[in-house]
């Protein structure tokens, strides 16, 4: 498929504005100097993930990431950052010479990562696009073949609740501790 | 829509996350960066599975295992930011280094 094929379809455009998006949501994620900012722009870039979703036809997860993430995870790492009162306006001392090498293999991962795709994968497989993936099918295979792995993680889940409990708990001091059961 | 277009724009975002995980200081940074590349492997089981049109949606359940993951691992990790934060006054992965000698 040649590139004036690949721009005529009006859903590449679509393609090419969230990608845009998401890339530069993505880099100001890894270099806005404030921190909350960069806790921001992480809004923008799985927003436009969601946005990807929606493209693919999986019209399910994209909710589900815009619920977990964008309601959840998000709020959860501006709380981080106002607890531990991170230096909003501060630079984060990016001096030259402590970027290069991080910049240069990123790059290379992403050269390694993008030729192989390229290889791998011709022009020829054209993803199937129209309706949405019903959510019914999902689940469906949730609890039905995936029910295993379904129940794990909802463990994972229960078991990280507990542990971030217990680990994020301030102990008592001796002192206290004695306070409370004379009381 | 062909599936290297996304394949392409997911590697972007990962070699983003891993510029982040190695430039960053603040371990609260270094777990946003973290997010972006879980964000890139989501967009490649969903592609995938557009492509390959499965009849039980596997690439779009493991999706949405990896976010559920993700947010059990953003939990316990702030904990524990929090807790490092509390016992040293820093957030910053500089300061960490008591195991280090």
């Amino acid at each position: 498929m040649s590139f004036a094929d690949w721009i005529s379809e009006p859903v590449n455009w679509a393609f090419l504005v969230i990608g845009l998006v998401v890339l530069f949501a993505g880099f100001r994620v890894v270099t806005a100097r404030n921190v909350v900012h960069a806790a921001l722009y992480l809004v923008g870039a799985l927003a436009g993930t969601a946005g990807l979703f929606l493209l693919l036809s999986a019209e399910f997860v994209a909710w589900v990431l815009v619920f977990v993430y964008i309601g959840a995870v998000v709020v959860l790492f501006l709380f981080g950052i106002m607890i531990t009162r991170a230096p909003t306006g501060l630079d984060e001392t990016l001096t030259p010479g402590k970027w290069v090498w991080p910049a240069f293999l990123s790059l290379a991962v992403f050269v390694v990562m993008a030729w192989s795709s390229l290889e791998a994968f011709s022009s020829t497989d054209v993803l199937a696009t129209g309706e949405p993936t019903p959510t019914e099918v999902l689940g469906q295979s949730l609890l039905g073949r995936y029910v295993i792995p379904f129940e794990v993680v909802s463990f994972v889940l229960l078991a990280a609740l507990i542990g971030g409990i217990t680990i994020a708990r301030r102990d008592l001091t001796p002192v206290e501790e004695e306070e409370r059961a004379s009381v | 829509m062909v599936v290297t277009q996304f394949l392409v724009l997911a590697a972007a975002l990962f070699s983003l996350g891993v510029y982040g995980l190695l430039v960053r200081r603040n371990i609260v940074l270094i777990l946003l960066s973290l997010e972006l590349m879980l964000a890139a492997v989501n967009i490649n089981l969903v592609a995938f599975e557009a492509m390959l049109a499965t009849t039980e949606a596997t690439g779009q359940v493991f999706a949405i295992f990896v976010i559920t993951v993700a947010a059990a691992e953003v939990g316990i990790g702030l904990a524990i930011v929090l807790l490092i934060f509390r016992n040293r006054r820093s957030s910053n992965i500089d300061d960490l280094n008591l195991m280090r000698y």
